[in-house]
C-alpha cells in the first residue's frame, strides 16, 4: 500500500482496515500523531489529508488513495516555523503536550480555510479534547497565529501582592498536623 | 522512495515472529528512540567535560547549567519551577539552563540524594523548595570558592551574576564553566551555613518565565512512554475482567490462530489476558476477537442503584465517627428558629489521562527494566522489583514525562505489574503494553463516590448557630492504604473540612459544629483524583452555604464573611475573588453570579462564576475569576495555566459520572464520558495573592471551587439548588 506522507512516498504492507493512525505510528515511525480514544472523539490523532483535518484513528488505510497528500505534525513545517507552532510556543500553550499535535493540526487546518476566525468559529472548529485544559491559551494562540491581535497572551493574571502575612498558618517549614499525601 | 518493512504474514512461528517483528515500527528506517540511552543520566564526577558540582547542578565547559529534577512532569510545570528555584540561588544564566531527569535506581544508589520522587498532592514545588534551593546555593558557594582559590583572594570580594564571577578589585572575571572542575573537588558547605534569599528579592523564581519543556511539544518529536521504540520490541494489548474483583476463567486462542503478526496470548495475573503481536493495532484487533470467559464474581450484582442505597444508609447510621464535635450541633439545630436540611451526592469520576496507561518492560535473567509514565518513579521501580522477583539493585525504571497524570499514575502502579507479567513470557525482549481508551476508562481508580447530609440552624437574626455535616461514602484509604486509617477514623475523606490548620482547614467558625464520616465501601476501585476529596466536600459545604444564606435572607458573600473572622487567610482570598470578580456589581440580564471558597494542599482558593441558564436548560458559563494564595508564587504564568486547567478538569465534576451496571463501568469512551471542550470554557481570570509566609500547592486546589461557584450561580439563576451531580440528571447541559 502506498502512502504519501509529508511529501515522501512510503510503501507499507498493512491490512487495508488498519487505521491510518497506526500505519503512521507503527509502520512509518511518525509518533507525533497520538492515540487518544480510537473513536474520533478526542482529535489527538488529527492529520491533514489533502489539506483537510481528519481524525486518523478512524480513517482506514485502504480508504487513502495513493495520491492523497497526508501531512502529520512532523511535516507541518521543517523547523517548527508554521505560524500556529510559533504561536503555540510563544504562549506556552502545552501543558503535558500529548494532545497538542492534534490541536495544532486542527488549528492549522482552520486557518488555512479561514485566516481570521472569530471566537465562535474557533469554538466550532477546535473540538479536540485537552485534558490539561489549555483551551484559553489555545484560543489566544489561534488568534495570534491569525495575526488578528485578539486573544492577548492567553492567561489573564491579577497579581495582588499587597496582602500582609497573617499568623494563622503554621510557621514556614512546620508541617501541618494533617495533610493529604498521595 | 522510503521503504519500511511491515510485520510478517500470518501463521508465523514463534521464532519467525521474534525475527520479523524486530523490523516493524520503522525503527530501521528512522532510528530507535531511546530516552535515557547509554549513559546513565546522573553519573557522578566529571564526564566528557561535564562537571557535577553537586547532585542538583552539572556545569558544562560552555557554561550550560544542567539542573537535575527528581519529581515527575505531567504538564503541571514542576520541572521549570524547580529549575527556577535552583537557578535563583545558583545565580547562573537562565538562558543556559537545561533539565535532566534522574532515575530511581540512581537515587537509590546514591542514598536518595534527590529525596522523594513522588509527585502528587500538589507538592512538587512545596515539598522540595528548601533542599533544591540549598542545592543551588551550595553549588554557587563552591563555584565562587573555586574562583577565589584560583585568584588567591577572599571569597567575600567576589560577585556573581548570570554565571560570571567577578573580582572587581583586580578587574578579573571568569565563568562557571571554567571553575566547575575545581569547584567539584571542594567540600560542600554545611547546609546550616547556607542562607537562602528572601523570596521578595527573587529575580528568576517568582517570575512568569516560559517553560523549558515546550519546544518538542509543538513539533511531534517529544517521546512519551507510548511512543517508545526499542530494538526487538513486542506489543501487547490487554483486557482485564470488566467486573471489579472478577477473574479470568478461560479464552479460546484458536479463534485468533494465524492472525497476522500475532505471537501469543498471555494470561496476566489472575484477572486479565493480553495478546502480544508485532504491532499494537494487530494485538488489539486480535484481542477484540478473542473469546474470553470471565468469572465475574459477586461484584456483577452491583449497580449505581445498589451503591446509592448503600451510601444512603450511611447518612443516618450509627457507625459514623465525628471528626469535629464542637458544642451540640444536633441540639442547636433542633432548637433553632429556622432549620435547613439537604442531601447532596457526587458520582465516581475517571482520570481519563490523554495518554492511556502503558509501559514497556524488558526482563533478562539478571536485569529488569521498565519505561513508564509515572507520578512515582520509585514506586514503579519497587513494583518492577517485587513483580519480577529481582532485587532492586538489578532493576531500573526510566520515567518519561506523562501525557497527563491527575493522580492516576502514582502509588498503584497496576500497569507496571501487568507489564512485568507479560514481559516475563518473552525474556530479553522489551514488551510495550498499551491500554485502549475503553480499558483505561474501565479500570481506573476512580474518584470515590459519596453522599452528604447537611443540616443547619439559624437564629431569629439569621445567624448560623449550628451546622451538622455527615459524609457517607467510599474510602480511598480502605482501598489503597488501610494503614492510614487510625483507630477506625478515616479523616482523609473529610479533607477540606478539617479543623486543624495548614493544609485543608474549614474556613468557618460555627459555635455548634459536627462533622462526621460514615465509611461505605463498594467493589469499585478508588484512588486520588486530582484534588482528591476537597472537590466533593467543597461542593457539599459551599453549595449548602448558599442555601443557608438564602434562607437567612443574606447575600452569599456577606453571609460567609460573618463566619470567617477567625480565618483571615480564607477571608482574604474570598475577598480577592469577590473584588476582581466584581461581586455585587450589575450584570447583563439573565446572568448570575456564584461564589465559593475552600482550602486544600496548603493553599487558599476562591472563585466567582458568571452564568446564565436558558429555558431549555442550557448552562452558559461566561466568566470565572479564581483567586489563590499559595504562599509563594514561583511562576505566575504556570499558576495561571494550572488555574485554567483546574476549571476544565472541574467541569468533570459537573458533567460526568462513571455509572455502574452489572458490576462494571458504563462510560467507556469520550462519547459518553465528556471532558470539557473549548466551546464550553468561560473567560478565566487568575488572581494570585501570595502572602510569602508559607508554601502551598497549586496543581490541585482550584478544582474544588470551580464546581460550587458554578452551581451557586445556577442556583441564583434558577432558584433551585442542584444537589446531585452530574447536571444532566437535572436536564442541564453546559453549552
Amino acid at each position: 500500500m502506498r502512502l504519501n506522507v509529508n511529501g515522501k512516498a512510503y510503501e507499507v504492507d498493512v491490512e487495508p482496515k488498519m487505521p491510518l493512525l497506526w500505519a503512521l505510528r507503527e509502520f512509518i515511525g511518525l509518533t507525533g500523531t497520538k492515540y487518544g480514544c480510537g473513536i474520533e472523539q478526542c482529535g489527538a490523532c488529527s492529520v491533514h489529508i489533502n489539506g483537510a483535518v481528519r481524525r486518523s484513528c478512524s480513517v482506514p488505510v485502504g480508504d487513502v488513495k495513493p495520491g492523497d497528500r497526508i501531512v502529520t505534525i512532523e511535516g507541518l513545517s521543517p523547523d517548527s516555523s508554521h505560524p500556529v507552532q510559533k504561536a503555540w510556543a510563544e504562549l506556552d500553550v502545552p501543558q503535558c503536550g500529548y494532545c497538542q499535535s492534534g490541536q495544532i493540526m486542527a488549528a492549522a487546518a482552520l486557518l488555512a480555510t479561514n485566516p481570521q476566525p472569530t471566537d465562535t468559529e474557533i469554538d466550532k472548529a477546535m473540538t479536540n479534547i485537552c485534558r490539561c485544559g489549555t483551551y484559553q491559551r489555545i484560543r489566544a494562540a489561534v488568534h495570534m497565529a491569525a495575526g488578528t491581535g485578539k486573544g492577548g497572551s492567553g492567561s489573564i493574571i491579577h497579581m495582588m501582592t499587597g496582602a500582609a502575612a497573617s499568623p494563622v498558618a503554621p510557621a514556614e517549614g512546620k508541617k501541618p498536623e494533617r495533610e493529604e499525601v498521595h | 522512495m522510503n521503504r519500511t518493512k511491515s510485520g510478517r504474514s500470518a501463521n508465523i512461528s514463534r521464532r519467525k515472529f521474534i525475527v520479523g517483528s524486530a523490523a516493524a515500527g520503522g525503527g530501521l528506517a528512522l532510528g530507535f528512540n531511546l530516552p535515557f540511552a547509554v549513559e546513565p543520566a546522573a553519573a557522578q564526577g566529571t564526564a566528557g567535560g561535564n562537571t557535577e558540582v553537586n547532585a542538583w547542578v552539572v556545569v558544562k565547559p560552555d557554561d550550560t547549567c544542567v539542573i537535575r529534577v527528581a519529581r515527575s512532569e505531567m504538564g503541571q510545570g514542576t520541572h521549570t519551577g524547580l529549575a527556577q528555584l535552583v537557578a535563583e540561588e545558583l545565580e547562573c544564566d537562565w538562558g543556559k539552563v537545561v533539565l535532566e531527569p534522574v532515575t530511581p535506581g540512581q537515587n537509590l544508589a546514591r542514598k536518595r540524594v534527590w529525596r522523594d520522587m513522588a509527585t502528587g498532592g500538589s507538592r512538587g514545588i512545596r515539598g522540595s523548595h528548601d533542599y533544591v534551593r540549598q542545592g543551588g546555593a551550595a553549588a554557587r558557594m563552591m563555584l565562587l570558592q573555586a574562583a577565589a582559590n584560583q585568584w588567591n583572594v577572599p571569597v567575600g570580594e567576589l560577585t556573581v551574576a548570570n554565571g560570571v564571577i567577578t573580582h572587581a578589585a583586580s578587574g578579573r572575571s571568569t565563568s562557571y564553566g571554567k571553575v566547575a572542575a575545581a569547584a567539584a573537588k571542594l567540600t560542600a558547605p554545611d547546609p546550616k551555613s547556607i542562607k537562602l534569599k528572601d523570596p521578595r528579592q527573587w529575580r528568576v523564581a517568582g517570575k512568569p518565565l516560559k517553560r523549558l519543556d515546550t519546544a518538542n511539544k509543538v513539533n511531534g518529536t517529544k517521546v512519551y512512554s507510548i511512543d517508545l521504540k526499542l530494538p526487538d520490541m513486542l506489543h501487547a494489548a490487554i483486557k482485564a475482567c470488566p467486573v471489579y474483583g472478577g477473574k479470568l476463567k478461560s479464552y479460546d486462542e484458536s479463534k485468533i490462530a494465524g492472525w497476522r503478526g500475532v505471537g501469543g496470548v498471555v494470561p496476566v495475573r489472575d484477572d486479565a489476558v493480553a495478546v502480544v503481536a508485532n504491532t499494537w493495532w494487530r494485538a488489539k484487533s486480535a484481542l477484540d476477537a478473542l473469546p474470553i470467559v470471565w468469572d465475574e464474581g459477586p461484584g456483577a450484582k452491583q449497580s449505581s442503584a445498589t451503591i446509592a442505597a448503600h451510601l444512603k444508609d450511611g447518612l443516618t447510621s450509627s457507625d459514623a465517627f465525628a471528626d469535629t464535635n464542637d458544642g451540640d450541633a444536633p441540639q442547636a439545630i433542633a432548637g433553632a428558629a429556622k432549620k435547613i436540611e439537604a442531601v447532596y451526592s457526587t458520582p465516581f469520576l475517571s482520570h481519563s489521562t490523554m495518554e492511556p496507561m502503558n509501559c514497556t518492560v524488558r526482563i533478562t535473567a539478571n536485569k529488569a527494566e521498565v519505561w513508564m509514565p509515572s507520578q512515582n518513579a520509585e514506586a514503579s521501580l519497587a513494583t518492577l522489583s517485587s513483580a519480577s522477583g529481582l532485587p532492586l539493585a538489578q532493576c531500573e525504571a526510566y520515567n518519561l514525562d506523562q501525557g497527563g497524570g491527575f493522580g492516576r499514575r502514582g502509588g498503584t502502579q497496576d500497569f507496571v505489574r501487568q507489564g512485568v507479567a507479560i514481559a516475563q513470557r518473552y525474556p530479553g525482549r522489551p514488551v510495550k503494553m498499551v491500554w485502549t481508551r475503553e480499558e483505561d476508562q474501565a479500570h481506573d481508580f476512580y474518584r470515590p463516590i459519596s453522599q452528604c447530609k447537611l443540616s443547619a440552624g439559624l437564629d431569629q437574626g439569621g445567624n448560623l448557630v449550628g451546622l451538622h455535616i455527615r459524609v457517607s461514602g467510599q474510602s480511598i484509604n480502605a482501598y489503597l492504604a488501610p494503614h492510614n486509617i487510625k483507630g477506625g477514623r478515616d479523616v482523609r475523606q473529610l479533607q477540606g473540612l478539617w479543623k486543624s490548620p495548614g493544609d485543608a482547614q474549614i474556613g468557618y467558625t460555627v459555635p455548634n459544629l459536627m462533622i462526621e464520616y460514615a465509611m461505605r465501601n463498594t467493589h469499585v476501585p478508588v484512588g486520588p483524583w486530582r484534588g482528591v476529596n476537597i472537590n466533593q466536600n467543597a461542593v457539599y459545604l459551599e453549595c449548602f452555604m448558599d442555601e443557608v444564606a438564602r434562607a437567612a435572607g443574606r447575600d452569599p458573600l456577606e453571609f460567609r464573611r460573618t463566619l470567617m473572622k477567625n480565618h483571615p487567610k480564607h477571608l482574604a482570598v474570598l475577598n480577592a475573588a469577590a473584588e476582581k470578580g466584581d461581586w455585587g456589581k450589575p450584570l447583563p440580564a439573565g446572568v448570575h453570579r456564584g461564589i465559593a471558597q475552600f482550602m486544600g494542599y496548603g493553599s487558599y482558593i476562591a472563585a466567582v462564576a458568571e452564568v446564565s441558564v436558558s429555558g431549555k436548560g442550557e448552562v452558559k458559563i461566561h466568566r470565572m475569576v479564581l483567586a489563590t494564595n499559595c504562599g509563594h508564587a514561583v511562576n505566575p504564568a504556570t499558576i495561571a495555566a494550572q488555574v485554567e486547567g483546574s476549571v476544565a478538569y472541574g467541569f468533570d465534576s459537573l458533567q460526568n459520572e462513571i455509572s455502574i451496571r452489572n458490576g462494571r463501568a458504563v462510560e467507556l469512551n469520550f462519547d459518553t464520558y465528556q471532558p470539557a471542550r473549548l466551546y464550553q470554557l468561560p473567560k478565566i481570570e487568575t488572581v494570585i495573592a501570595p502572602t510569602y509566609d508559607f508554601w502551598g500547592g497549586v496543581g490541585e486546589p482550584t478544582i474544588c471551587v470551580t464546581a460550587p461557584a458554578i452551581l451557586n450561580a445556577i442556583y441564583a439563576a434558577t432558584g433551585k439548588p442542584v444537589r446531585t451531580l452530574p447536571l444532566k440528571n437535572h436536564g442541564l447541559k453546559i453549552v
